[in-house]
């Protein structure tokens, strides 16, 4: 192959790591919250995985969808989720959404924006519903509606097209879901099904998928190999010996 | 809070925001290339060949056309696929169409596969220094009426080959073709030839598999069948997102 850009040659590159080239939404609605995001995880133009979760647990009224770098959404969305799980059994209450955005606010700009996660956090909590998004190097913005991701402006066009306040929760679903899936035709890395959560003060759906991916092409011939296709060559057996058997005894938590 | 606008432009390839402030003088390359994704595929039997390719015209993330097909039919025995940089696949055939045009009127005869294969060499390599960022393979019948298939690299080094998969998933349909129709990697498999329904019910079922997993290969599949009847067209939807 011919070099195009010539000045490449020779330079090793760091592995690059995984995004999730993602679309994600969130919608306020009358009675609490409504998250989507699509399910396609990319690395470089390969799709990684096609049924990605990307909408991870925080507290059982908060939810987080995560885009950007895979590893540093997981990660972070994990250990705010463990710091507020602690809060909760120290306090005796459930976390309030405006916490968990203080607590990833420090942390991404302690990181000096090198943890790469953009995320929508959505949740009901005693002071009402309530969505927020946090950028990588720790900024945030209070909105009733928002997109984020590879393929946030075709999922913004939509938002802002049909978003009213106070809508009921069909309404929601189905332009959380709408918004999703134009994310989904126009951009590359978005793709496969879409995964839905709604928040209310009385509990949580998450509905995974909520819209199934219509493209299920079959196959026209069957892909199989019979044994002995891959011919065994040569077969070598060790016998494991028995050379030396003790017994040790332990305490247990169990026993006294 | 203050809304910050921030565009899709503004995110660097680690998912970290480019810095705004600049600390020196900073050099903007303009390049003359573009990556406009796409497939292509090539298979040659006993009397017959296929080219087949996708229809999505990608740029980055985003989409151009669902409906631009890679194969350009160049007469009734040769058909090319051209994936790459569109600009120069639209040029390259072009100049192709022009020298057959050439070639008839001094010839009064048209040009074989073989003869096409060997002009775009040179095309290709008179342009050694500035390439057609173009990865070409000529499907169609040789002489004798046999399927023939010449795969290329973008400065003209070409070669017959039976089967050839060239653009953005050839790496992942490629080893697939040297399993189905070279018999790689197996014993104790009966080597059947492979006839026109086989070939174009696998070329079927590796697009749908590359559009599972490559991001710029998608929308649509056009398969062009070359016979001594002359050249059959086949479409098939593939995924859309």
């Amino acid at each position: 192959t011919v070099p195009v850009n010539g000045s490449e040659e020779g330079k090793i590159k760091a592995p690059k790591p995984m995004k999730t080239g993602t679309t994600i939404a969130g919608v306020v609605y009358k009675d609490g919250v409504v998250l989507g995001a699509d399910t396609r995880a990319t690395s470089e133009e390969v799709v990684a995985d096609k049924m990605c979760a990307k909408i991870h647990y925080i507290a059982p009224n908060i939810y987080c969808c995560g885009a950007g770098t895979a590893a540093d959404t997981e990660k972070t969305t994990d250990m705010l989720s463990s710091n507020l799980t602690i809060f909760s059994m120290n306090s005796g209450r459930n976390p309030r959404v405006v916490m968990a955005v203080n607590i990833l606010q420090d942390m991404l700009f302690r990181y000096r924006g090198m943890i790469g996660a953009h995320l929508i956090l959505g949740g009901v909590d005693c002071t009402g519903s309530h969505l927020y998004t946090v950028g990588p190097y720790g900024s945030m913005d209070k909105v009733p509606y928002l997109a984020m991701g590879s393929g946030k402006l075709p999922a913004m066009g939509i938002l802002e097209d049909r978003f009213k306040g106070n809508m009921d929760l069909e309404e929601a679903k189905a332009l959380v879901s709408d918004a999703i899936h134009a994310g989904i035709m126009s951009d590359l890395a978005s793709g496969n099904n879409i995964d839905l959560c709604v928040i209310t003060k009385e509990g949580v759906d998450y509905i995974r998928p909520h819209r199934e991916s219509i493209y299920n092409y079959k196959r026209q011939a069957k892909y199989k190999y019979k044994p002995g296709t891959t011919p065994v060559l040569n077969k070598t057996v060790n016998q494991l010996e028995l050379v030396h058997e003790t017994v040790q005894m332990m305490e247990t938590a169990g026993s006294s | 809070g203050s809304l910050m606008m921030i565009s899709a432009r503004a995110f660097g390839d680690n998912a970290q925001m480019k810095e705004h402030h600049y600390t020196g003088p900073v050099e903007h390359k303009f390049s003359p290339y573009a990556f406009n994704g796409g497939t292509v595929l090539a298979v040659a039997g006993e009397d017959f060949a296929l080219v087949a390719s996708d229809t999505r015209l990608s740029e980055g993330y985003g989409i151009h056309s669902r409906d631009s097909p890679k194969c350009y039919k160049l007469t009734d025995t040769t058909v090319i696929g051209c994936s790459g940089f569109h600009g120069d696949c639209l040029t390259l055939t072009k100049i192709i169409e022009a020298r057959l045009k050439m070639y008839k009127h001094s010839n009064n005869k048209n040009m074989t596969s073989g003869a096409i294969a060997a002009m775009l060499s040179t095309i290709l390599y008179g342009k050694r220094f500035f390439p057609y960022y173009v990865y070409n393979i000529i499907g169609g019948l040789d002489e004798e009426g046999r399927g023939a298939v010449y795969s290329f690299d973008p400065v003209g080094s070409y070669q017959r080959d039976t089967y050839k998969a060239g653009g953005s998933a050839s790496a992942m349909l490629q080893p697939l073709l040297d399993n189905q129709i070279g018999f790689k990697n197996m014993e104790n498999v009966e080597q059947v030839p492979l006839t026109l329904e086989k070939a174009v019910q696998l070329v079927k079922d590796v697009f749908i598999s590359a559009a599972e997993r490559d991001v710029y290969t998608g929308d649509a599949l056009k398969i062009c069948i070359i016979t001594k009847e002359g050249v059959r067209e086949e479409i098939m939807p593939l995924r859309k997102d």
